[in-house]
């Protein structure tokens, strides 16, 4: 049987379509209502709250509890003030990625960590010889994600003891929702502005009933993870084993992707005498890039509606997200894999997340998509084009 | 020194800012001038009362091509359309009808009237995707003229022959039904519920005057259900920000494109010398010099207003003259302090979040025409109400709503009286008949607005309020669209254009006129991939 988040007595009599997914072990709404579009637009006109409890969280203290978050992860943690938080992969040995998540600094001397699968063994044998603990508080802390343009009016009036309204993107503050002790960064996997809020599990039904209340006069709803799935490739964001393989699940060589590989190059921040898992791979390949790359597509949407028209259908793929590998072709070869892609209902096309070879990455290159219309193939093409795809000034604002 | 243009746009309504965008994109020096302070005609969203947005007339959207959406990259000039999913038909007797993108309960909801019903909804909708892939071939061209032997016409002529010649034969003749039928008679191939009849007919009587049982009103109910969204026909739409959102989005495109926008900039004449147009008189008594004048009002305004029927030939004054308009329908626009609240479902459901719509029997709606045929209002008229705070908070202030009310019939020519002493009474008659099916609706109206045809004539211009810019039947449709001869958006006057609603293929916030009108005049100018339509 899955098991339930904190949250779960409010989810799960809104979940009306019954769909759920596992996630990490848990049960996760796919859906609240019949389908994700309401789920999504609440995303871009109102608000989406998503239960995000599943995320695994370690928590990492002592004197070198920076040290050694700084040698864990590829970005500069020793340069992330207290108050804020940042998005990082990490990599082993061989500077190919393990996870990505965000580092929260809560103090000078601790920190939150947030991953896609268990890496407490990892991080633990990484502190060998520091002074760092490190903790599973992944069933000790509830989180909530706040996400969509009315977020912030909505926080305002749920939080206290916290300025919501002067919190910068990627800033962390604490606070109260009622008698709850809550943490609250502005972060999320939605490209938009809003939030996540961090809070014990004892407390969460208490914090969900308060944004819920408020939530109502700023089009607040539930929204599940096939909402967020579209809109995570809107903001151009990576999923773990979908868009890359992690190295520790990845059976052959290949399979594995350095950041670089991942599109997250500018995440990788070294400096001299800084010592990070990977470092020393990540160095060389930075001297000797390596033949694959990450792009951001457009697929040509009238090309489907026309090779779809042509058989007499509607153009079949406007539904949900896909997570299907597609083959990329350029000059009759094939020279990448699309990862990830959707229908963006926001822009109208058609947009995806691939792995190419270097020389096409570049936005303005033209490549093929491979496209199957009632079961014969077919390419249309596509443009290679900067990520986000969507990417709203009210995000950073 | 004057200031001359390549091209000056006469109206800033949806279809002018389409026609300016697609023109400024062609490197063209464009001017649109609007004779109101904002840009949009009746496509407006405005603070009529403090802290709530009314979209004061066009209310939803689905037919606004997708291929101009992405053209003009609209999403990245602010325009977001959200899903409207829903229809609920309250019912006299507490009882309803409710439509949404559940699949089975929708089924179920109509087989509490009949099973049958239910069954052939499938059916209807398949034979509506037929006809509406059918058609929607002829949104996307100028319409080729089947009297003239020119070059352009006879291969037009043979492309839609062929077209239409390849639908399969049982598609063929429903199409000519479509055509042909009145939507009441139509809908009863399928279903026998006088509810689910009467709601899905209310799509063909809107911004006509006619009734459900009136031949020619099947196509009507087909135009509106080639609304598309993401590829998916009969998807309906509310713009974020509401209706005006859509003219600010188009406009900013035009901008960035290089034209020139002028609001509160009404446009007086149309400047003809020698069978060819120069240029514009604003009301001001400024002139404005252009190689192409291209108008976005109706064809009344186009023809009769702007230019002398000196100008034109006879039988296209008659023409104009005979082009029905017939405007028969009003806004109700209500601030309330809360939801309002259907006995027939009640609480704050999703079922806010779709169209309302007053509908309960073809009988009401037939009714409601006849109170009209002879110069009144209806005393019990159909109303489609959509509640745009209900889907985005942005509309009002939390907590609190708007809600917007289409209401037919309202005639423009009233039998006694005029629309400045009626209009309360008119406003009065649609809230007694809500107040019906949602008790708490008086006690929590904060403000209303009454639009009546009389108000969208004067505030938009369109002539007798008809929001369509002429009905849109069989006889005003196509090449024929809105005279014979003049139905590919050029006029008698040389260097004179049309691209309004009043073109084909027709009303709606749509903006085929607009972007068909500049592949013209591109062609004509010899710009870019213009299409002659010769």
């Amino acid at each position: 049987m899955l098991l339930e988040t904190p949250f779960h007595p409010r989810t799960a009599p809104l979940c009306h379509s019954r769909r759920w997914r596992n996630w990490s072990g848990y049960a996760s709404a796919l859906t609240y209502e019949p389908g994700h579009e309401y789920e999504y637009y609440a995303v871009r006109s109102g608000a989406g709250l998503f239960d995000i409890s599943p995320l695994r969280k370690y928590e990492i203290a002592g004197a070198d509890a920076a040290a050694l978050v700084d040698r864990v992860v590829t970005r500069n943690a020793l340069e992330c003030p207290v108050g804020r938080v940042l998005y990082t992969p990490w990599c082993d040995e061989a500077g190919k990625m393990i996870d990505d998540g965000t580092v929260q600094r809560l103090g000078e001397d601790t920190f939150r960590v947030t991953s896609a699968d268990p890496c407490l063994r990892w991080f633990q044998d990484c502190a060998l010889g520091m002074d760092a603990a490190v903790r599973d508080i992944t069933r000790e802390l509830a989180a909530l994600a706040l996400q969509g343009p009315t977020s912030r009016e909505i926080l305002e009036r749920v939080v206290t003891g916290a300025d919501v309204a002067a919190l910068p993107f990627f800033g962390l503050t604490g606070g109260s929702i009622g008698a709850a002790p809550v943490t609250v960064t502005r972060t999320g996997y939605t490209g938009d502005l809003g939030y996540e809020i961090w809070v014990r599990p004892e407390n969460a039904v208490g914090v969900w009933d308060a944004l819920a209340e408020v939530g109502r006069g700023y089009g607040l709803a539930p929204a599940g993870l096939d909402a967020l799935d579209v809109a995570r490739i809107e903001a151009g964001l990576l999923l773990k084993d979908v868009d890359y393989v992690s190295t520790w699940t990845a059976l052959i060589e290949s399979r594995k992707s350095s950041p670089y590989e991942a599109g997250l190059g500018w995440a990788v921040q070294p400096q001299p005498g800084r010592d990070f898992v990977g470092s020393r791979a990540l160095a060389r390949e930075a001297a000797a890039p390596s033949e694959w790359g990450f792009a951001g597509l457009e697929v040509e949407w009238p090309h489907i509606e026309k090779r779809f028209a042509a058989v007499g259908l509607p153009p079949l793929m406007a539904g949900r997200a896909s997570r299907e590998a597609v083959p990329i072709y350029a000059g009759g070869k094939q020279v990448g894999y699309v990862t990830s892609s959707t229908f963006s209902p926001i822009l109208k096309k058609y947009i995806a997340l691939a792995t190419v070879r270097r020389e096409f990455t570049r936005p303005g290159h033209r490549v093929k998509f491979e496209l199957t219309v009632e079961f014969v193939r077919h390419t249309v093409p596509a443009r290679v084009v900067k990520t986000p795809f969507f990417d709203p000034a009210r995000k950073r604002g | 020194m004057t200031r001359r243009y390549d091209v000056i746009v006469i109206g800033g309504g949806h279809n002018g800012l389409v026609h300016a965008a697609y023109l400024a994109r062609a490197g063209l020096d464009v001017c649109v001038l609007e004779a109101r302070p904002l840009v949009g005609g009746a496509t407006v969203t405005e603070e009529i009362f403090p802290g709530f947005q009314y979209s004061v007339f066009s209310y939803v959207v689905s037919l606004m091509r997708p291929d101009i959406i992405r053209e003009l990259d609209l999403p990245r000039h602010g325009l977001a359309i959200l899903p409207l999913e829903s229809t609920l038909t309250p019912l006299p007797d507490g009882d309803r009808l409710y439509r949404d993108a559940d699949h089975h309960r929708t089924w179920r909801e109509i087989a509490r009237f009949s099973i049958r019903d239910a069954e052939a909804y499938d059916d209807y909708g398949r034979s509506l995707f037929y006809m509406a892939r059918a058609v929607k071939y002829l949104l996307d061209i100028v319409p080729p003229d089947p009297a003239r032997l020119a070059p352009g016409d006879i291969s037009g002529m043979l492309r839609l022959g062929r077209h239409f010649l390849g639908l399969e034969p049982d598609q063929l003749h429903l199409l000519a039904k479509l055509m042909t039928m009145s939507s009441a008679d139509f809908l009863e191939e399928w279903f026998e519920t006088d509810v689910l009849k009467a709601t899905l007919s209310a799509s063909g009587i809107i911004g006509t005057f006619l009734g459900p049982r009136s031949p020619g009103t099947a196509y009507v109910l087909l135009h509106h259900y080639m609304g598309e969204i993401d590829g998916h026909f009969r998807a309906w739409g509310f713009a974020k920000g509401g209706t005006g959102a859509v003219a600010r989005a188009i406009a900013s495109a035009a901008r960035e494109a290089g034209a020139e926008i002028r609001t509160d900039a009404p446009v007086a004449r149309v400047l003809v010398q020698n069978g060819r147009t120069t240029g514009v008189a604003l009301a001001n008594g400024d002139e404005l010099r252009a190689k192409v004048v291209s108008s976005s009002l109706d064809p009344r305004r186009t023809f009769l207003d702007l230019v002398d029927e000196g100008e034109l030939p006879d039988e296209v004054v008659q023409g104009v003259r005979g082009y029905r308009f017939r405007g028969s329908s009003g806004k109700v626009n209500l601030a309330l302090d809360a939801a309002p609240d259907f006995s027939c479902m009640p609480g704050h459901g999703p079922h806010l979040r779709g169209a309302v719509s007053i509908s309960p029997s073809i009988d009401y709606l037939e009714r409601a025409y006849d109170d009209a045929r002879y110069g009144d209002f209806s005393r019990e008229p159909y109303i489609d109400i959509v509640i745009p705070s209900a889907i985005d908070p942005a509309m009002a202030p939390p907590g609190k709503h708007v809600m917007s009310c289409f209401v037919q019939y309202a005639p423009y020519e009233l039998r006694e009286g005029t629309w400045d002493d009626k209009r309360e009474a008119f406003g009065d008659t649609v809230i007694d008949t809500l107040a019906r099916y949602a008790p708490n609706l008086k006690d929590i109206i904060l403000h209303r607005q009454v639009v009546t045809p009389l108000d969208i004539e004067r505030t938009t211009g369109l002539s007798q309020g008809n929001i369509f810019q002429g009905e849109l039947t069989p006889s005003q449709l196509f090449f024929l669209r809105p005279v014979a001869g003049y139905a590919k958006y050029r006029t008698p006057v040389r260097g004179y254009y049309q691209c309004g609603s009043g073109t084909h293929p027709g009303g709606g916030i749509m903006g085929a006129p607009g972007k068909l009108a500049a592949g013209v005049v591109m062609g004509d100018l010899g710009r870019g991939k213009g299409r002659r339509g010769r």
